[in-house]
């Protein structure tokens, strides 16, 4: 425990000295999140700066091994650095799909050079990747998915349609789950790595309700992907044609991640800030409304100790398995409430679709993208199926 | 800390666990003693076996003769007594009256604590006046008499309030009847003078009285803390019972769900067994997951009342409320998912119904500490 206080002592002085003024800003846009990348730019010298000192920390992947480009911090410790960020408001300073989903893949069933080479590029920012699963026919059924990877003995020739694919065109790299054996649906997928700069890879944006386009339609037309990129480095992740257990292991972690289980309990509740939103616009919260504010921190609040306790038992391998499927349907169905209340609060205002105000219509394209929420990544049935399935082992489910 | 039990508090759990379910159980207890329309509603020779493992004096410190164990320690006893169901004094007495006597003189506590930790006292307590929760506001009065005071009013939901050997009263000494100052709890031992009880079997089995003071003398030494300044007790005694309330609502909640989705997987429909149904699934699979998150934040709210933190009892009333809420859920879904036989009084199931009912409302219900949720965050 001294140490621990030792090591707070130690971040808090780290952060004071490194972390810009500018970076304690709540993210108020997209161009605030900075993804890395080959094409990524910086937008301003402070998000440079506190990126810089991150990746000489290890702080843009906190727990992963030094030599992976981690700091190696241990589950305590790197609470301790989450909850001094959090004091302070820092931003991340670093976001991507290969930090959240590849990075722990690779961790978990990568070859050494594997993790040399592709760790290392995503805790610097080199690379940024973007996940190749769902297909137009292949939704919550995702192991019916057809993307086809043909075996020409040294590479695939790979055919098919990625849909909802994020930032898509933004990628540099795919982690992608491809059929390689049409005869076995779960013992026949394959979860590749390939670069999107390849021949025959096209991407689509698509426009959502929101307005904005996060997510692609992504092409594969003839790509040839190399079944190696060197020595100890194959293009794929764990054994071919096992490529199932991978993508299991990552929905495990997507599902963690759109949960919401370490946002902290001050992101949790609204009512305070409600009231003082209301105020600035000289308007008053219905009694009714301020009833239906208490009541949602109430869960938002019990929610956010779940969040701390399921981190915690995730550690020291206590939770459930499938518990990360209770965190994602609890967590993404709070948030949906969570925007309707806050669209509420803001009447006539937050209906503004373009206006300086609401920079941009901020509050009505939040909202519609948080209804994505319990869609993405597994919808809330489906959650509620896993958990009637792995946990309450109901029959039949 | 970590948000779950160390390596002690799941020994603790385990022993209860099993203790409660083989002397706890409903049918030793709950319906052992309501069939026999006991005017006790509970037995007394649990609470002397809970004495002998140690439960009914865990709160008190070791000075005092107690376990000075903490509130994860107190909600994991608790938790087990709402799976079961079990009638016991040890809410009010090794919780509530517990937490006000450690606010005592040395006199008071020595002359109470050795009977509650020895499992021969049994205390109660005298808060709410009207017929919902409402401590903010105190008009039972003490006036000055002599070297002591002279109590007159009324209690209402005083839990057990007949068959209590001292019961904690919360009474006015000065001002208005919605000042926060200007009160003083009170131990008043069980033949005072003047004290009398309309005793009521409430909806599920457990005794309750209307209490009333009319001119009870007290002697000075029977006050607990400082005379005027018993807010403080007041509220370190309501925030101890909250919690506690939560940990034994999480109990009710997890017992009555366990039985349903063990129901799912016996009982046979259309060919199969519901269990089977999806329409049955994501309701146990929704219901299960409130738990967890009910249960959490009980926990996060124990640890923040034992770790001192101002955020107890913000935690608190999260707590109380998403239990209550919570509960509810477990027993309407449990009683539906039973269907007919969920109806029934031989089957337990809406035993649990009726228990969560008097729980919730005890030490207030979930608009109540909802409502407060929103005052302390400010709103």
């Amino acid at each position: 425990m001294a140490d621990l206080e030792q090591f707070r002592t130690e971040t808090r002085a780290w952060l004071e000295a490194n972390c810009p003024p500018e970076m304690r800003e709540p993210v108020r846009g997209e161009d605030d999140i900075y993804w890395g990348g080959r094409r990524a730019t910086f937008k301003n010298d402070a998000q440079k700066a506190w990126l810089e000192a991150c990746i000489a920390k290890g702080y843009t992947v906190p727990m992963w091994p030094k030599e992976y480009g981690g700091a190696g911090l241990s589950a305590p410790e790197a609470k301790v650095l989450r909850e001094e960020m959090g004091r302070i408001n820092a931003r991340p300073p670093l976001s991507s799909f290969g930090i959240w989903m590849l990075g722990p893949a690779l961790l978990h069933f990568g070859t050494e050079g594997q993790k040399q080479r592709f760790l290392n590029e995503i805790a610097r920012g080199e690379i940024r990747w973007c996940q190749g699963y769902s297909e137009p026919g292949s939704g919550s059924d995702l192991v019916s998915l057809q993307t086809f990877g043909e075996d020409k003995g040294d590479h695939w020739v790979v055919n098919g349609q990625k849909i909802w694919t994020s930032y898509a065109d933004h990628a540099d790299w795919i982690f992608c789950l491809v059929r390689t054996d049409k005869e076995n649906k779960y013992g026949g997928i394959t979860f590749m790595l390939f670069d999107m700069a390849s021949e025959g890879v096209t991407t689509k944006p698509i426009k959502l309700i929101s307005g904005s386009s996060p997510f692609c339609e992504t092409f594969f037309d003839n790509v040839a992907v190399p079944k190696s990129y060197g020595d100890d480095v194959p293009a794929y992740v764990g054994t071919i044609n096992r490529g199932w257990d991978v993508a299991k292991y990552l929905l495990g972690h997507e599902r963690e991640m759109i949960s919401g289980a370490d946002g902290g309990e001050r992101q949790a509740a609204i009512g305070a800030a409600m009231k003082r939103h209301a105020a600035k616009t000289g308007d008053d919260i219905d009694p009714v409304l301020r009833a239906e504010l208490a009541m949602f921190d109430v869960d938002a609040l019990a929610y956010a100790a779940m969040g701390e306790k399921f981190l915690d038992e995730i550690k020291v391998g206590k939770a459930h398995p499938a518990q990360p499927n209770m965190m994602k349907y609890a967590g993404t169905e709070l948030n949906k409430r969570r925007h309707e209340l806050m669209m509420a609060v803001g009447g006539s205002r937050a209906l503004e679709w373009e206006s300086e105000a609401t920079e941009g219509g901020k509050p009505a394209k939040n909202w519609l993208r948080t209804k994505a929420n319990s869609i993405e990544g597994g919808t809330s049935e489906v959650m509620l199926n896993v958990i009637a399935k792995r946990i309450l082992d109901l029959p039949g489910a | 800390m970590p948000l779950y039990h160390n390596e002690d508090q799941a020994m603790l759990a385990d022993t209860a666990r099993g203790f409660i379910a083989e002397e706890g159980n409903i049918a030793k207890q709950l319906r052992h003693w309501r069939d026999r329309n006991c005017k006790d509603g509970f037995g007394h020779a649990l609470w002397k076996q809970m004495a002998e493992m140690g439960f009914t004096g865990m709160l008190v410190e070791e000075a005092d003769g107690g376990l000075g164990m903490g509130h994860v320690e107190a909600g994991i006893v608790l938790e087990e007594i709402g799976r079961n169901l079990t009638p016991s004094p040890f809410l009010t007495s090794s919780v509530l009256a517990a937490t006000a006597l450690k606010h005592g003189s040395a006199d008071l506590k020595g002359r109470y604590l050795p009977g509650l930790i020895a499992g021969d006292s049994v205390f109660a307590v005298a808060i709410d006046e009207t017929a919902k929760h409402r401590p903010e506001r105190i008009t039972t009065r003490a006036e000055k008499s002599g070297n002591g005071f002279k109590l007159s009013g009324a209690k209402s939901f005083v839990i057990q309030g007949a068959s209590a050997d001292m019961i904690v009263v919360a009474a006015r000494t000065s001002g208005a009847d919605d000042d926060a100052d200007g009160i003083t709890l009170f131990a008043v031992p069980k033949d005072a003078a003047g004290m009398s009880h309309d005793s009521v079997r409430l909806v599920d089995s457990s005794m309750a009285t209307h209490t009333r003071f009319d001119g009870v003398e007290l002697d000075g030494d029977a006050v607990i803390g400082e005379i005027d300044g018993g807010r403080a007790v007041l509220d370190a005694m309501l925030l101890a019972g909250r919690v506690g309330a939560a940990a034994e609502g999480v109990g009710v909640a997890r017992g009555a769900m366990d039985m349903t989705v063990d129901y799912l997987k016996q009982r046979k429909q259309f060919g199969k067994l519901i269990g089977e149904f999806q329409a049955l699934q994501h309701r146990a699979s929704h219901l299960y997951s409130e738990v967890e998150i009910a249960r959490a934040v009980t926990i996060k709210a124990q640890q923040l009342l034992d770790g001192g933190s101002t955020h107890a009892e913000l935690m608190a009333s999260v707590a109380k409320a998403k239990v209550a809420k919570t509960a509810r859920l477990a027993v309407q879904e449990g009683v539906q998912m039973h269907g007919g036989i969920g109806m029934t009084d031989e089957y337990d199931i809406g035993l649990y119904m009726k228990r969560d009912r008097a729980l919730a409302e005890f030490l207030g219900d979930a608009f109540y500490h909802a409502n407060r949720v929103a005052e302390l965050s400010g709103y």
